[in-house]
């Protein structure tokens, strides 16, 4: 999933939006390039929904700047907004009227020539042609979500904003909406900007990726480069933590030993070492009830989203 | 623009509260045409019971005209409570929904939105006085009959048959404006709140607080009843005076247009600047 050119399509610099003495987003710079999918990924109340409302221009910036398409979201929103489709948080929808009926409502503002060719056509992508005709009222979460991914497409946009799709969705919605993301991205070559706060989403999905926290971006690279890094964190859970240390102490493994927790020994190490390390602390009668490596990223993230790191 | 006023149209229209008020006019004229219909002799007996020894009063009296302006009196001040149900929910319920977020994402301006919500508001507005023109004005003259129109206002005003239609229809178009202006104040009230309760309340409570203030008879406050447009509502009742009080009617008119559109404006400002978080 690599991106497809060096085009920028999104460019924001020093965005930041204030509510009073609370800076829900902070001097945030962020780049998307045409064809890829990139994940923006923080902890609930990172400040994604925030940025994206920012880039949608349902929410005004205290400060910085957004260009789309090479132009300026503030001199040119309706231009801009033709080209782009979005998904702001929940699916919300005309719940007295049907998933078509909303769609021709939305195809009217598009900004383009919708059809009742096209509204069927996105009905069908998504799997709801044969409830077409049904209230909203009458639809489940997932088919909402659907119904929120339709009416994103219906216009044809060539950057689609999605904004937590997978939440509230049971496993096999999830599923279907990665492979729909996929779809998108792969055959329907669109460029998509999805936020999420799940790692392993994003993981799946995109080819880039941006970890924003209090406001500001943490980390941003390629999803491949960030997460298979060989260097990790290894837990191992002994039966005797302090006799495992004593022992680890004395050894070579202490420059690789970063902490005690609870019942497990902490190591930063490389992959290739860990075989090594258990056959050490085995062969010092240390019994090892479990090894779990977690890579740093997925260490970084854990804190963030427990809140253990700013 | 249009396609946006046709758009609002059809969600007032798909909506089950907006035909609450319809309803409510429909059965309100029908109420009061059966029981004049059964009882309007007696009726007729005591609304003129101190003028018997003065007057002679002959032909049809209890005519289609009469139970017209007895509806259009009865419901005049009520029709500002079924008009905010619509009125209050116009922008506070999209926010309710979370649609704004589908709507406000595509390429319209906040400006075409509002103004869209304002026409197709007030389409409704006439719409239902339209319907109560129907409902009680129509609807009387094809079960009474015409005849000439009695009204009590101070004095006994009598209206020759052929002089009251277009009264009734200025009335009605007089009726319209006030509502309207009803209507403004709740989009307003609307635009400010994620939730349609509060505008609804809100607007009744400015109305009731400023009925209130007119009705009250005190030297201090005399001076800014003529600033509050509640005070100009009834100035359709002027269509109803011989001779008419034009200049009376053209400042009711005035005033209550220049509310629409300061109501409107402040509604556009509100709008804009909004950060929509719901």
């Amino acid at each position: 999933m690599e991106k497809q050119t060096n085009e920028i399509i999104l460019e924001v610099s020093g965005l930041t939006k204030k509510y009073g003495s609370l800076k829900a987003v902070n001097n945030l710079s962020l780049n998307a390039y045409r064809g890829e999918v990139i994940g923006f990924l923080g902890p609930n109340g990172a400040g994604k929904s925030t940025t994206i409302r920012m880039l949608l221009g349902l929410i005004k910036p205290t400060s910085g700047t957004i260009t789309i398409f090479g132009k300026s979201l503030k001199d040119e929103r309706l231009e801009i907004l033709k080209r782009i489709g979005a998904i702001v948080e929940k699916p919300d929808f005309y719940l007295y009227l049907s998933a078509y009926k909303n769609l021709e409502i939305l195809g009217k503002i598009s900004g383009k020539d919708i059809n009742r060719k096209r509204i069927k056509e996105v009905l069908e992508i998504v799997g709801l042609k044969k409830r077409a005709r049904s209230k909203v009222k009458t639809f489940s979460y997932g088919m909402k979500q659907r119904l929120g991914i339709a009416q994103a497409l219906l216009h044809d946009p060539e950057l689609i904003i999605l904004d937590e799709p997978t939440t509230g969705l049971d496993p096999q919605g999830i599923k279907e909406m990665r492979e729909l993301i996929l779809h998108l991205s792969n055959n329907l070559k669109k460029t998509i900007f999805l936020s999420s706060h799940i790692l392993k989403e994003i993981e799946i999905i995109a080819s880039r990726m941006i970890i924003i926290n209090n406001g500001t971006t943490q980390i941003e690279g390629s999803v491949e480069e960030l997460l298979n890094s060989s260097e990790m964190k290894v837990r191992f859970e002994v039966d005797d933590v302090s006799k495992a240390h004593e022992v680890i102490k004395h050894s070579m493994w202490n420059k690789n030993f970063v902490e005690t927790e609870k019942n497990k020994l902490v190591f930063e190490m490389d992959k290739s070492e860990i075989s090594e390390l258990n056959k050490f602390l085995v062969e010092n009668n240390v019994k090892i009830d479990s090894i779990v490596p977690i890579r740093s990223l997925e260490d970084y993230f854990l804190k963030i989203t427990e809140g253990k790191t700013e | 623009m249009k396609k946006l006023i046709f758009i609002e149209l059809s969600k007032i229209f798909h909506k089950k509260r907006t035909y609450i008020a319809f309803t409510a006019i429909f059965l309100i004229s029908s109420i009061i045409e059966l029981a004049l219909y059964f009882q309007g002799d007696k009726y007729i007996a005591f609304a003129t019971r101190s003028l018997r020894n003065s007057f002679e009063f002959s032909g049809n009296l209890l005519n289609g005209y009469l139970i017209a302006f007895v509806i259009l009196q009865s419901l005049s001040a009520y029709i500002p409570f079924l008009i905010l149900l619509v009125g209050g929910d116009l922008l506070a319920g999209e926010a309710t929904a979370g649609t704004y977020r589908i709507m406000l994402t595509r390429p319209i301006t906040r400006e075409s939105f509002v103004t869209a919500k304002f026409i197709a508001g007030a389409v409704y507005t006439n719409l239902l006085l339209f319907f109560m023109m129907i409902a009680s004005l129509g609807i009387s003259v094809l079960l009474f009959g015409t005849g000439e129109l009695l009204v009590f206002k101070s004095k006994l005003y009598v209206f020759a048959s052929n002089d009251v239609l277009w009264r009734f229809l200025l009335s009605y178009g007089f009726v319209a404006l006030s509502m309207t202006t009803v209507l403004s104040l709740s989009i307003l009230f609307s635009s400010l709140v994620e939730n349609a309760i509060g505008p609804i309340i809100s607007t009744m409570f400015v109305i009731i607080t400023f009925l209130i203030i007119s009705a009250l008879k005190i030297e201090s406050i005399e001076s800014i009843k003529p600033f509050l447009f509640t005070n100009h509502m009834s100035a359709w009742r002027e269509f109803f005076i011989k001779p008419l009080d034009y200049g009376k009617i053209i400042i009711s008119f005035f005033v209550l247009l220049g509310h629409i559109f300061f109501f409107y404006l402040l509604t556009v400002i509100i709008f804009k600047r909004k950060d929509i978080l719901s």
